[in-house]
C-alpha cells in the first residue's frame, strides 16, 4: 500500500515541555484521516512538523514520499494547508487572495484564470469574488481559505480545525467539498473537535499529551469500545489517562444542576 | 529567484498600501513635521577641528605657529601637504575643515618687523566650524603677535614698541560664505528625515504578517526568502523615493536650499540610501515579534544615527570610540554625500569612498534580512 504520510517516533520538545512524544502513524493515499485530541495535545505541532515549518527534535517521517527533514521545500509545493487561525489577507478581495496564492504556487498565467474559476465553483465562492475578505462571515472565510490551499492541486490537504467557529450549514457545505476531494484521490488530514465530522473520516487517530492513544478505522475504534459513539469514546480516553471526571452528556449536566 | 513569485509579492504589497490610506498619509506627513521641527530647532558647538597645513616657509616660526594653533585644542594638524590645491582638495573631500597656508618669507617678515601674513581656508559648508574657526584663528595670531612683541621688547628695549611686528590671520571661507547654519543643517536633515520614515515603513512589513497570522500561511508555500524580502522592499523603494522628492522640494522652497552639484548624481545616491534604510527596517521586521516591538526597535536604531552620524554634533569633536561607531551607521556616509553635493558641489571623485561604503552597507543589510528570514516557526 502507498502511504501519503509515514512518521516514526516523531518527537518535539520546547524547552522542558514535550509537545509531541514519539508518535508514529501511516496514512494510505486517498484516505481522510481525522486527527483528534483535546486542545494542547500536540495536533498542531505534529501538523507543523509534517509541513516542514517546525523541525522535529527527533524521529523521522515522509510526506508524499519526501523526507520531512531534507525536502521541506518540495513538500510545500505539493501540499495544501489551512490553519486554525485564518491565514489569508483580510484587506484583499477573494479574487485577489486567490490570484496571489496562485502565482505564489507558480501556476502559469495561461492556466491561472481557468483554475481560479474551477475553485470558485468547487468552494461555492461565486457571486462575491470582489468582496474584501475581512467583511465575510466565518463560513465564507473558511471556504476562501480552502480554495487558496487547493489552487495548485495538492496531493495532500492538511486542515487544522477548519470548521472551528463555523455554523452547522457552512460546516456541511465544507465537508461536502472534503468528501468530493477525497473521491478524486486527494489524501486529507483534518483535525476537529466535532465528533459528527470525525465519524465521517476513514481513519481516526487520538492524540493526548503528545502520545497517540488510539489509531484505526472508525469501525475498528467503535468495536473496541463497545459501539459507543465517538464523542463518548473520546471522553473516556481522556478520563482513563487523566483524573478528570467528565459528565456523560450535556443533557445530564443540565438535569444535575436543576 | 522566481520572478513570478517576486512580482506577486510586489503586487500584493501595493494592494495593502492602497487599502491602508491612513498609514500612507502618516508616512507623508511625518517627514514634513520632522523637517520643520529640526530645521528650526537644531543648533551646535565644537572642538578638535582637523586641519591641513601648507608650509611654504618651512621655518621655526611657521612650526611654532602651528603649535600655537594646536594648543588652543580647537585645531589638530591632521595633514601636511605641499600645494595650496591639495589643501583645497582635502576640504572638498571633507577630510579637513580648515587649511592653514604659510607663504614663503613668513619668518623673514617677522624678523624684519613687518606684518607676516598667514592664510586660513575655512569650510563654510559646516557653519558651526566656520563660525568658530575664524575667531580661533584670529585669536591665535593675535596672541602670537603679542608674544613676538614682548620678545622683541626684551631684546631691543622700548624702541620696538611702535613696530608693526606680528602675524595677521587672513581667512577665506570656502562655500556658504554667509556661514548660514540653516544651509548646513538642511541637507543633513533631508537625509535624517528620509531615514526615519523609511525605516518605519518596512519595520512593520513582516511583523504585520506575523501578527495577523498570514505569515504562517505564507511560509507553507514554496516562496523563497529572497523573493519575499525583495518583493516587500520594492513598493517601499518607490514610496521612500517619493518621500525624498517631497522633502527635497520643501527644503528648496521653504529653506532655500540650493544644490551646487550634480542633481542626477544626488538622486541616484539618495535612491541607494532609501534602499539601505528600508533594509534596516526589514531586519527589524525579522527580529520583532509584534508591531509594538518593531516600533521600539526602530526608535532604538534611530537614536544613535541622529547623534553619531554627524548630523547634530560634528564627529571630529567626539571621543575616538564614539567617532568610530559613526562608521557603522549608513547615515554618516549619506550625510557626507548630500552635504558634499548640495553645499560644495563636488563630483563623485571626491565622495567615491562614501558611495562605495553606502552601497556595501545596502547589499550587506539586504543580505542579512534575507538570511535572517527563516521559513520556520521555531
Amino acid at each position: 500500500m502507498e502511504f501519503a504520510i509515514e512518521i516514526q517516533d516523531l518527537k518535539k520538545q520546547f524547552g522542558d515541555f514535550i509537545a509531541v512524544d514519539g508518535i508514529s502513524f501511516s496514512i494510505p493515499k486517498g484516505k481522510i484521516f481525522g486527527f483528534l485530541g483535546p486542545n494542547g495535545s500536540g495536533k498542531s505541532t505534529t501538523i507543523r512538523m509534517l509541513c516542514g515549518v517546525l523541525r522535529p527534535t527527533s524521529g523521522k517521517g515522509t510526506v508524499l514520499g519526501l523526507d520531512i527533514l531534507q525536502d521541506a521545500e518540495k513538500i510545500k509545493q505539493n501540499i495544501g494547508y489551512m490553519s486554525q487561525k485564518f491565514g489569508l489577507y483580510e484587506d484583499l478581495t477573494i479574487l485577489e487572495n486567490l490570484q496571489f496564492f496562485a502565482s505564489i504556487y507558480g501556476i502559469p498565467k495561461k492556466e491561472l484564470g481557468c483554475r481560479i474559476d474551477e475553485i470558485l465553483d468547487l468552494c461555492a465562492l461565486r457571486g462575491r469574488e470582489n468582496a474584501i475578505v475581512g467583511i465575510l462571515s466565518g463560513g465564507w472565510k473558511q471556504r476562501v481559505a480552502l480554495g487558496c490551499s487547493l489552487l495548485h492541486k495538492p496531493a495532500l490537504l492538511i486542515l487544522d480545525e477548519p470548521t472551528a467557529g463555523v455554523d452547522p450549514v457552512s460546516r456541511r457545505v465544507f465537508w461536502e467539498v472534503i468528501h468530493t476531494l477525497s473521491r478524486e484521490g486527494i489524501t486529507i488530514l483534518v483535525t476537529t473537535h466535532y465528533m459528527d465530522e470525525a465519524e465521517s473520516c476513514d481513519i481516526l487517530g487520538f492524540i493526548y499529551r503528545g502520545k497517540i492513544i488510539a489509531l484505526g478505522s472508525v469501525g475498528e475504534i467503535m468495536e473496541e469500545n463497545n459501539n459507543k459513539n465517538i464523542e463518548d469514546i473520546f471522553i473516556s480516553y481522556v478520563e482513563k489517562i487523566s483524573d478528570i471526571k467528565v459528565r456523560g452528556s450535556f443533557r445530564d449536566m443540565k438535569d444535575h444542576i436543576e | 529567484m522566481n520572478f513570478q513569485r517576486f512580482m506577486s509579492i510586489v503586487r500584493k504589497e501595493f494592494i495593502h498600501i492602497r487599502r491602508d490610506k491612513a498609514s500612507m498619509v502618516i508616512a507623508f506627513i511625518a517627514p514634513i513635521m520632522m523637517l520643520f521641527l529640526f530645521g528650526f530647532a537644531v543648533k551646535i558647538d565644537i572642538e578638535n577641528v582637523e586641519m591641513a597645513v601648507v608650509d611654504w616657509d618651512q621655518s621655526t616660526a611657521s612650526r611654532e605657529f602651528v603649535q600655537k594653533l594646536k594648543n588652543t585644542d580647537y585645531f589638530i594638524d591632521k595633514y601636511y601637504v605641499s600645494r595650496d590645491q591639495d589643501a583645497i582638495d582635502l576640504i572638498d573631500r571633507g577630510l579637513v575643515k580648515v587649511a592653514v597656508i604659510f607663504p614663503p618669507g613668513f619668518e623673514k617678515d617677522i624678523h624684519k618687523g613687518k606684518e607676516a601674513e598667514v592664510q586660513f581656508l575655512i569650510d563654510g559648508s559646516d557653519s558651526t566650524v566656520s563660525r568658530t574657526a575664524l575667531p580661533s584663528a584670529v585669536m591665535t595670531a593675535n596672541q602670537y603677535s603679542v608674544q613676538l612683541k614682548t620678545e622683541a621688547m626684551e631684546k631691543k628695549g622700548a624702541m620696538a614698541m611702535g613696530g608693526k611686528a606680528g602675524v595677521a590671520a587672513k581667512a577665506r571661507v570656502l562655500y556658504n560664505q554667509e556661514m548660514d547654519s540653516i544651509k548646513f543643517t538642511i541637507p543633513g536633515l533631508v537625509g535624517l528625515v528620509i531615514q526615519n520614515i523609511t525605516i518605519i515603513l518596512t519595520a512593520f512589513a513582516l511583523v504585520r504578517e506575523r501578527e495577523r497570522g498570514t505569515l504562517e500561511q505564507l511560509i507553507i508555500t514554496p516562496i523563497r526568502p529572497i523573493e519575499l524580502i525583495l518583493g516587500k522592499l520594492t513598493p517601499y523603494v518607490l514610496i521612500g523615493f517619493m518621500n525624498f522628492g517631497m522633502v527635497m522640494i520643501l527644503a528648496i522652497v521653504v529653506f532655500h536650499m540650493d544644490i551646487q552639484g550634480n542633481v542626477p548624481l544626488l538622486l541616484v545616491l539618495s535612491a541607494c540610501f532609501v534602499i539601505c534604510a528600508l533594509s534596516m527596517g526589514l531586519i527589524i521586521s525579522t527580529v520583532a515579534k509584534t508591531q509594538l516591538q518593531a516600533m521600539q526597535l526602530s526608535l532604538l536604531a534611530l537614536l544613535p544615527s541622529v547623534l553619531l552620524s554627524g548630523f547634530v554634533f560634528p564627529r571630529e569633536a567626539m571621543p575616538k570610540p564614539i567617532y568610530m561607531m559613526g562608521y557603522g551607521i549608513p547615515l554618516t556616509y549619506y550625510l557626507q554625500i548630500i552635504r558634499g553635493i548640495v553645499l560644495k558641489g563636488v563630483g563623485i571623485e571626491y565622495i567615491y569612498q562614501q558611495v562605495i561604503l553606502l552601497i556595501l552597507f545596502t547589499i550587506l543589510l539586504i543580505s542579512i534580512a534575507i538570511f535572517r528570514f527563516k521559513k520556520r516557526l521555531d
